[in-house]
């Protein structure tokens, strides 16, 4: 079971949060080349280790934060708000 | 040898004490024709129809545990071709038809049972889905058959079709042909008839790099020493980002992990293998006893081969919604395999940006039922260096010019298909 520390209602269980993938994508200005719209649509670095990813916390406060969280183990190594850089 | 009435009498007079092993274990030699990564049963598919559709013996299958110890021997043995899509469609009957014939062509058992897959519906818009995949399925020459609820009620009598139930039943679509597969069977029948052909087949060797001299392959860098080929396979689902990076490419794939559990065993309760998209949720009854059961993804990315509690609860949740009387029933353990989750739900399985690099990957939740379609197209596009007609669809190069194969419809989100 994952404890996720929600950065604004501390830990919680996981089954109030829904997962929303890599937070390291950056969406590309609107008028940039099409390799770099694919790039970000559909190119992962899909890391065998810490992964930032961004999660909600849907069944609570509704609020969008980072997580970094190691996938070959599932230690949840820090949690930050959305505007803010992870920390770890 | 080859395994008969008669191996198996003769067998008998020395107690069973002298049957042969079934594969060579040789030491990795410095060079190969092509080598392929990954020793589950699609890379051992690819190395048996290399060497036996297109005559190169000079092989090998290098793996970095032991032979089917990934998702080969973790998933939970349901076969079927009951797609929608055109591609996807042919692809998997393709493997369906290969399935049926199988044990008599690798002279081993691999236990086809063709007991049927049935896909509950449980709504009108259900009903619906089923119907037009159903005549999907037939126009493109694959069985189907709509089930109505009394007939389903009549077949599973341990299935709840009453007007009471939590999930009602209004039909399903079957598919007589599909069924279940033993698993191992499958990766140990590959690596007997592939080391028969000549293919060296080399465990606890792990890949740590490829080596790439002008825009080609050269050679793999393992743990028991360099490998030089010209081509090289790439069949390690659940890890295809992390190998494929070794060449420097990046995918469109995450990998996560995906759970299955079995009952303690019983004697024969289900015949068939019933799922239930609506639910999240399938079962069958393996020649074990046991209740081989799964669902959904865990949701996160994930190497762990393990997942967390509330995938197993749903799963336990909706088998009792759905057969009450299993309520009675211990579960015995719980296991997850890594997958390799694409972009649109379908496989990658082709050419790489690197010439001599090809791969089988991107399986998602189809990879077992995949296996001997997948080995024999690697192959093909591995010896011809061009994709056949059956996976020119499976491209890397899909995703970049909008070709995408979303059977589900759930658009660039690898978690949500």
């Amino acid at each position: 079971m994952l404890l996720i520390p929600c950065p604004w209602c501390g830990p919680r269980n996981q089954i109030e949060f829904t997962y929303g993938g890599d937070a390291t994508v950056k969406r590309p200005a609107l008028d940039a080349a099409e390799a770099a719209w694919y790039e970000y649509v559909y190119l992962r670095e899909n890391p065998c280790g810490p992964h930032d990813e961004l999660w909600l916390h849907s069944a609570g406060c509704r609020s969008w934060f980072k997580v970094r969280r190691d996938t070959r183990t599932h230690d949840i190594l820090a949690s930050a708000r959305i505007d803010e850089d992870l920390v770890s | 040898m080859k395994y008969s009435i008669f191996s198996l009498a003769r067998n008998a007079l020395s107690y069973h004490e002298n049957w042969p092993l079934a594969w060579r274990s040789p030491p990795p030699k410095n060079h190969y024709d092509a080598v392929i990564i990954g020793g589950g049963g699609h890379g051992l598919a690819t190395a048996y129809y290399l060497a036996h559709e297109h005559g190169m013996r000079n092989i090998a299958v290098v793996e970095k545990g032991w032979l089917g110890g990934g998702n080969t021997g973790r998933n939970t043995t349901i076969v079927r071709s009951n797609y929608h899509l055109d591609a996807n469609a042919h692809f998997y009957e393709y493997s369906l038809k290969l399935w049926e014939r199988l044990s008599q062509q690798l002279n081993f058992n691999v236990m086809y049972s063709a007991r049927g897959v049935l896909n509950l519906d449980h709504s009108p818009a259900d009903v619906d889905a089923a119907m037009r995949r159903g005549n999907a399925m037939r126009l493109n020459g694959i069985d189907a058959k709509f089930l109505s609820r009394d007939e389903i009620a009549k077949w599973i009598p341990n299935l709840d079709c009453s007007e009471s139930a939590r999930f009602p039943i209004m039909g399903g679509l079957l598919q007589p042909r599909g069924g279940t597969v033993r698993h191992d069977a499958v990766a140990w029948g590959y690596a007997r008839a592939a080391s028969a052909l000549g293919v060296d087949i080399v465990q606890q060797c792990e890949v740590t790099g490829i080596r790439i001299d002008g825009g080609a392959v050269a050679g793999v860098e393992t743990t028991r020493g360099y490998i030089a080929t010209p081509k090289i396979g790439i069949a390690v689902a659940g890890h295809s980002s992390h190998v494929a990076a070794m060449a420097g490419i990046k995918l469109p794939i995450e990998s996560h992990v995906l759970q299955a559990m079995v009952s303690e065993p019983v004697k024969p309760v289900l015949d068939t293998v019933v799922t239930s998209g609506a639910v999240h949720f399938y079962v069958s009854q393996s020649d074990k006893g046991e209740l081989v059961m799964g669902g959904d993804l865990d949701f996160y990315n994930s190497y762990a081969q393990r997942g967390n509690l509330p995938i197993v609860e749903h799963v336990v949740g909706a088998c009792l919604a759905l057969f009450p009387s299993f309520g009675r029933l211990k579960l015995l353990r719980t296991w997850g395999g890594i997958m390799d989750m694409t972009m649109d739900g379908s496989p990658i399985i082709g050419k790489l940006p690197v010439s001599g690099l090809y791969m089988t990957g991107g399986w998602c939740y189809g990879g077992f039922k995949a296996t001997p379609a997948s080995g024999w197209l690697h192959a093909y596009t591995i010896a011809q260096d061009r994709p056949h007609d059956l996976n020119a669809a499976f491209t890397l190069e899909r995703f970049a010019g909008g070709n995408m194969l979303d059977e589900k419809g759930a658009g660039p989100y690898a978690w949500a298909h």
